[in-house]
């Protein structure tokens, strides 16, 4: 400690800042420590080097919008780390980073995809679709030109974009995507002209194209305007020219053999003819409000939503109640102060919190299974649990009473051993039955702590996707709606219909996600708006 | 308790030896009665698990509540016949990695609101929770339209990627969590860190050497739920991961009871245990703090 000129600084730190004492540690001692400096020099530089790799392909790309926000992030990153002044924000920075990128960004996207018809059939813009639409209407006159196919990917051999690889009869090698055609250079051309090797791309193995053959029927590679390429077979492709073309003047597409003529419906995205039959490739349009109004308006769609919303809560409030009343009971049982075997029981009792809760759905499962299941071999029964409505729902929160109750229990544990033993003591001395005592004094007591727990509970089990999914998967379905099985909560429906296998509705589902927040947030809000975290803030 | 009873009816005395008993019976004895029950209905899907793992015939159908046998071939079929180490190597690096990380990046976050007064503090903390209403997964739809293009711009965090998944789990890394250990860092006193400043110490020596050590509990805490959430979640890893390779240990499990359920059971029971161990290790060592921990979330909303 550097000696100090005035002799009672020592005892009386109350001068303030301004009479601080010179520090130890030279001049590095505003900064922190030189090991701190060196820290941070070696963040900064590896936080850098994140830029310039996040540059590079944005620059290839020629994509600029990109380049400038990822150095306005560095820059701000600099800017922060580097001036004295913005201390709150050196300990923000790192998870607001994150918060933004990966939570808010997508839920603002979420929002402004529910407002459009985005889904499989509608992706691209309407340039695309008429590209798409031209393409695969191609049939083969005598004189279209043969390429030798292989088919390719840029990605998973199972789910990457298709890639057509083509050699024409004179050896050139080229690209094919759903967008065009390239110049393919680097490949490398066997003797038939098949491609064995390009760089950028993995080339399939028969077994691997056959199991994709339905995709391959689907595709082809838009070349000019009215033409496009097409496989025939797993390894020959042809160019031809489309009887579906596209007239800008009235904006239609006229199918040149049977004469029928699809009109543009700008309003939803497809080219529909006279008899309101559409072709399968659309374009991405903005609906407004149609997706919301859908789930609240439509007979059909109306009666899914709000059958599965009605379930969704029943389940949410009878799981929470359920885990509440057994965890409270557990935890009531074994507060008593001699009691042998205390330890042994709470091990016992806490081990479904303990184990993985996802293999354990699938064991539950497996137990209600009607075949092979535990449950019917052990009481000799033949009993489809999972196939039934009212049967599949008391599995569904049988099982999540199992999963939760543990934890309700050690809550309870703690929040009665805050409660003075004394206080029921009293209460039984003025005469109060057991039961009067818990109803009157140690419960309302407990409420205070357990109330905000209960509220999460709740909050979780509403989109507990999981406790669902892995056991019914939604299911079972009646045969009049495949859509909205009988044990399905909203979140996985919204599921089911955002990543099905028979169209992916983005839009919708997006929309259906948007009003999960919205009922979620009015039930938290109230409930917060009650409880003391708020209050908190302002501490 | 078996000792207690005997011990009542060899008294010589029986009617007071009665009397005794129904004390005992009223007391304490229906509550070893109802803790039996319960444990019971605890144990016996965990009893099932492992009498299955150990099942030499390795079905659902031939799996019995008690173990009829001891074999590892359904551990040997799971190791040889599937990519179980890959799997269960994935599950616990999503699970550790994002642990730490969210655990550092909210103490930072949960320090700087617990201790400084700043300029859109209050709107920072009443927007981490409503945002919290707003819950990760449902905006899956739009996080992987987004991965879809960043996949082909970076492929090195795009689809199937350890990287991609793990900053998606990252996003939810400030949250409850904040909250928590913002009402954790709220009960170490001031003067603690004040005095340490006074004597010179920065900002990130107090944070460092002073709260760090003393929030452990709560570090421990988070640590645990973001573990066990982590390790359990599908719902994420179902969009983001398809290559039979990139899986994690409860996808491919999934997977390997999806299509053959009864075959595969008992090698599905071998990977269930294993993902249930890292959790009891874990709870086994921080038992002492759940107690307490979660009744202090609890408190603290």
């Amino acid at each position: 400690m550097v000696a100090s000129s005035s002799p009672d600084s020592a005892g009386a730190p109350s001068q303030g800042a301004p009479a601080r004492p010179p520090l130890p540690g030279g001049r590095f001692a505003a900064n922190g420590s030189i090991v701190g400096q060196l820290v941070k020099i070696a963040l900064l530089s590896l936080f850098t080097a994140f830029g310039v790799w996040a540059v590079l392909p944005l620059y290839v790309a020629g994509n600029w919008w990109g380049i400038g926000l990822v150095v306005a992030v560095v820059g701000l990153v600099y800017y922060v780390y580097l001036s004295k002044r913005t201390v709150p924000a050196k300990y923000l920075v790192p998870g607001v980073v994150f918060l933004l990128a990966f939570q808010i960004i997508p839920v603002l996207y979420t929002m402004s995809t529910s407002v459009t018809n985005l889904s499989d059939g509608h992706r691209g813009d309407k340039d695309r679709a008429i590209a798409a639409i031209e393409a695969f209407s191609v049939t083969r006159d005598p004189d279209s030109p043969e390429y030798v196919l292989t088919v390719a990917t840029t990605g998973d051999p199972d789910t990457g974009e298709l890639v057509f690889l083509l050699t024409d009869s004179e050896g050139n090698a080229y690209a094919g995507t759903d967008e065009g055609l390239s110049e393919l250079g680097g490949a490398d051309v066997d003797q038939a002209g098949k491609v064995t090797d390009a760089f950028g791309y993995t080339l399939l193995s028969p077994a691997e194209v056959n199991a994709r053959s339905d995709e391959l029927q689907e595709f082809a590679v838009p070349t000019r305007d009215g033409a496009g390429i097409r496989s025939s077979g797993l390894s020959s492709a042809f160019e031809g020219s489309a009887i579906r073309v596209y007239d800008e003047a009235c904006d239609c597409v006229t199918d040149t053999e049977t004469g029928e003529v699809y009109t543009a419906d700008n309003d939803r995205g497809a080219f529909y003819n006279e008899d309101g039959q559409r072709l399968a490739q659309g374009w991405q349009v903005n609906v407004g409000l149609d997706n919301f109004a859908r789930f609240l308006l439509n007979p059909t769609f109306a009666s899914s939503f709000f059958g599965i919303l009605l379930w969704n809560i029943t389940f949410a409030v009878a799981v929470t109640g359920l885990v509440f009343v057994v965890g409270l009971a557990v935890a009531m049982t074994l507060h008593v102060p001699r009691m042998r075997g205390k330890t042994f029981y709470r091990i016992l009792v806490i081990l479904p919190y303990a184990m993985s809760s996802l293999a354990m759905y699938l064991l539950w499962r497996d137990m209600f299974n009607t075949d092979f299941g535990l449950f019917n071999r052990m009481l000799g029964l033949q009993v489809d649990w999972l196939g039934d409505v009212w049967t599949a729902r008391a599995a569904v929160i049988l099982t999540n009473v199992w999963l939760g109750y543990p934890y309700m229990f050690l809550v309870a544990t703690g929040a009665l051993q805050a409660i003075p033993r004394e206080l029921g003591q009293a209460a039984q001395i003025d005469g109060a039955g057991p039961w009067q005592a818990f109803r009157h004094v140690t419960l309302p007591l407990l409420m205070v702590a357990m109330t905000p727990i209960l509220i999460a509970t709740f909050a979780f089990n509403f989109n507990n996707f999981n406790a669902v999914w892995l056991i019914t998967r939604g299911g079972p379905f009646s045969p009049d709606n495949p859509t909205a099985g009988g044990t399905d909560l909203l979140i996985t429906y919204t599921y089911r219909l955002a990543f099905s296998e028979a169209t992916a509705q983005y839009g919708y589902a997006a929309a259906l996600s948007v009003m999960i927040f919205l009922i979620v947030s009015v039930i938290s809000i109230v409930s917060l708006s009650r409880s003391k975290a708020l209050k908190e803030v302002d501490r | 308790m078996t000792a207690t009873v005997p011990d009542a009816v060899r008294t010589p005395y029986r009617r007071s030896g009665a009397t005794r008993f129904a004390l005992w019976a009223q007391r304490l004895g229906w509550r070893h009665v109802v803790m039996w029950v319960v444990a019971a209905f605890a144990v016996f899907p965990v009893l099932f698990v492992v009498s299955a793992a150990l099942n030499p015939v390795g079905t659902l159908s031939s799996s019995q509540l008690w173990p009829t046998g001891a074999s590892l071939a359904n551990a040997q079929d799971l190791f040889q016949n599937t990519p179980f180490t890959t799997w269960y190597a994935n599950s616990l690096f999503f699970a550790l990695t994002n642990a730490v990380v969210t655990v550092l990046l909210s103490a930072l976050a949960a320090y700087a609101f617990s201790r400084m007064r700043f300029k859109g503090r209050r709107v920072g903390l009443i927007g981490l929770l409503i945002i919290q209403m707003f819950p990760q997964f449902l905006a899956i739809v739009a996080i992987y339209l987004m991965f879809s293009n960043i996949g082909e711009l970076y492929p090195a965090i795009g689809f199937d990627t350890r990287w991609g998944l793990l900053l998606v789990y990252l996003g939810g890394a400030l949250s409850i969590n904040t909250w928590l250990m913002k009402g954790f860092f709220d009960t170490v006193p001031k003067e603690l860190d004040e005095s340490a400043q006074i004597d010179g110490a920065t900002h990130a020596q107090v944070f460092f050497r002073i709260m760090l050590p003393l929030v452990t509990p709560v570090l421990a805490i988070v640590a645990l739920l973001v573990f066990i959430s982590t390790i359990n979640e599908f719902l994420m890893a179902s969009v983001f991961l398809r290559d039979t390779d990139a899986k994690t240990l409860g996808l491919g499990l999934y997977q390997l009871v999806a299509s053959q359920r009864n075959a595969n059971f008992g090698m599905f029971a071998v990977g269930a245990i294993m993902l249930s161990l890292p959790t009891l290790t874990v709870f086994w060592f921080l038992q002492r703090y759940i107690s307490d921990g979660l009744t202090a979330g609890a408190v603290k909303g």
